[in-house]
């Protein structure tokens, strides 16, 4: 539902996302690559399962939370991608008590 | 453990000028921030971005931040980037996280410089993807240089969603419409406050520049809308708005944007006991505190947005005065010093405030904000509907804590940021109590989730205090 306005060039590292390879700028937020892939959405909620996707991007609303090298409910929107990242999706109730 | 005598949290124009003066002062301090660079959330991404091309687009105001930015790298603070601050107990001990390991750091004095949230605005079809903030849109623009990939539409009242626009056009992103939620007679009202606010003519200027700005680029403005539906399956595929008792529009869209002001992050505040108001004028609750930003608490300052709605340039020298009670408490410099040090920033402090009562007039929130209808998700976490909650006000006058206990609105992990002030006002209304005769959720840390493998690094005798 976003899209870059240049295009990373040589600095471009790769992020796995659900086990497929996509190009991200290097330094850049991962919620802000995940906002540009064609399924905007990274999570299912909780209670009804309805997708969820990044809202606030300064890490007070929890709705960017993913799987992140492993480690679950990570916020995406506090998160700089890195060169062989791995992240997935995280659907329904994952660690998320408070 | 580390020890130091001040410990900022934020690095924002709060943070980082508080940072400068305690430095001056020979103070020890260490700032710890959540975002990967310098800046806080008006100047993103400001040290790379300034000198690209990205930089003029974001304008002048943005571009102020990098000579901030330069003054606290140079100032001689340590500063640890990409850590949150989660727990502070008495004394002080903060627990931060950076990556995935938490640590301890004692402190003999602090400053929350943690600024600002948006305002949460629940309606119909508000945790669709496709739904966000104008502040989301804004950081993904400074941060990531990314805009919608079709036109979008924004909803909402007050400065940023102008001055986004603004940046978005001169980016060569596009807008559908500007749903402008601006209740009628709203600049009436304001005009009153006009005098005190004449200071700050340049400021009244930019608002009229940029509504004259949007209007030259031919953006479809909708005034004095009331209502608006987001809906879609699976994302956000349509919306509908109406003003007061019009008939609905509805209209193709795959982004929207929302705003209706910002208030306080006051979780940290919350959580440490400290005393808070509430602020009519602004709607939302903000810390009690001294001439120099002293917190009920002894020896824990706020500073910023964080202390009350009023800008960058009242944070800085918000920040500023921090720094300099911290500097006298420790005694680096003496009382009748950090007066006089401390008078040009009150005079510029005087001046933004001013300004205030003006803006929180003219952008004073539509009703509906604070009345969803039933259907409308208050509490996104754990999806509890306005319609319950208003069910169980009216059972017995519970407080908003007995609600959270029988909905578990407010139980998930942003812990009431999105809609402890939502919950607020339905009970108030349902019990036709004022919203402040409910008060805000008990926080309790931490702030946030912490996860077993955090809890396992403090174990670390390196780490642990
Ligand atoms: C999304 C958003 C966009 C805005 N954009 C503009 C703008 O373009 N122009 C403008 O004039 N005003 C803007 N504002 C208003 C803003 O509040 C400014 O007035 C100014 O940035 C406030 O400065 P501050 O130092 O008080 O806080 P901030 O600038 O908000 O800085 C606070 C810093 O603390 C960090 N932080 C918060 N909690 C923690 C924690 N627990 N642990 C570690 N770090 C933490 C934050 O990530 C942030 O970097 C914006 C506000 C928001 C919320
Ligand atoms: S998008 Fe809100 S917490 Fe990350």
């Amino acid at each position: 539902m976003f899209r870059k306005l240049h295009d990373p060039g040589p600095s471009a590292v790769t992020v796995l996302i659900d086990g497929k390879a996509v190009s991200a700028e290097a330094g850049e937020n991962l919620a802000a690559l995940l906002l540009r892939q064609p399924e905007g959405w990274n999570r299912t909620s909780t209670v009804s399962q309805s997708p969820r996707a990044p809202y606030c991007m300064m890490g007070v609303c929890f709705e960017c939370l993913a799987e992140v090298d492993g480690v679950g409910s990570v916020q995406t929107c506090l998160t700089t991608v890195r060169d062989g990242m791995r992240v997935s999706r995280q659907l329904g109730r994952r660690m998320l008590s408070a | 453990m580390s020890a130091v005598d001040l410990l900022i949290v934020g690095a924002g124009p709060a943070g980082m000028a508080a940072a400068v003066v305690a430095r001056r002062h020979g103070l020890d301090v260490l700032v710890v921030d959540d975002q990967p660079a310098p800046g806080g959330q008006i100047w993103r991404s400001v040290e790379t971005v300034a000198a690209s091309p990205r930089g003029a687009r974001l304008g002048d105001s943005y571009l102020a931040g990098a000579s901030r930015a330069a003054a606290f790298r140079s100032g001689g603070a340590a500063y640890e980037p990409g850590a949150q601050l989660w727990q502070i107990e008495p004394g002080f001990r903060a627990f931060v996280t950076s990556g995935d390991k938490a640590r301890t750091v004692s402190a003999r004095a602090v400053i929350l410089a943690t600024g600002a949230q948006e305002r949460p605005v629940p309606f119909p079809g508000w945790t669709l993807p496709g739904v966000l903030t104008v502040g989301a849109g804004q950081i993904l623009l400074k941060t990531a240089d990314q805009v919608p990939e079709k036109p979008v539409w924004i909803a909402g009242s007050g400065p940023l969603p102008l001055l986004y626009m603004t940046q978005l056009l001169a980016a060569g992103g596009k807008v559908a419409g500007f749903l402008d939620t601006t209740p009628p007679g709203r600049l009436g009202a304001a005009l009153r406050h006009l005098p005190a606010a004449l200071g700050k003519a340049g400021d009244l200027w930019k608002g009229v520049a940029w509504t004259l700005a949007l209007k030259r680029a031919g953006v479809k403005t909708v005034k004095h809308v009331a209502e608006i539906e987001a809906r879609g399956e699976g994302r956000l595929q349509s919306l509908r708005y109406r003003r007061q008792g019009g008939a609905w529009q509805e209209t193709p869209a795959e982004v929207l944007l929302v705003h209706e002001g910002l208030v306080p992050s006051i979780h940290a505040p919350l959580a440490l006991d400290c005393k808070v108001e509430w602020r009519h004028d602004q709607r939302c609750y903000a810390p009690v505190l001294d001439g120099w930003g002293e917190s009920s608490q002894p020896g824990l300052f706020v500073a910023g947005d964080g202390a009350g709605i009023a800008g960058a340039i009242a944070a800085e020298h918000r920040g500023t005065l921090a720094g300099l009670a911290v500097a006298a408490r420790l005694g680096k410099v003496s009382a009748a010093m950090a007066e006089a040090e401390a008078a040009p920033a009150r005079k510029v402090l005087e001046r933004e405030l001013a300004f205030r009562p003006f803006l929180d007039a003219l952008y004073e929130p539509r009703p509906q904000v604070f009345a969803p209808p039933d259907e409308t998700v208050v509490c996104r976490c754990e999806e509890v509907t306005a319609g319950t909650l208003r069910a169980r006000a009216a059972v017995g006058r519970p407080g908003t804590n007995q609600v959270k206990a029988f909905t578990r609105a407010g139980m998930g992990p942003c812990q009431g940021r999105q809609c402890g002030y939502t919950v607020m006002h339905i009970l108030g209304s349902a019990q036709n109590r004022p919203p402040e005769a409910l008060g805000f959720y008990r926080i309790r840390p931490p702030l946030k989730p912490v996860t077993l493998g955090e809890l396992a690094a403090l174990e670390q005798p390196d780490n642990a205090a």
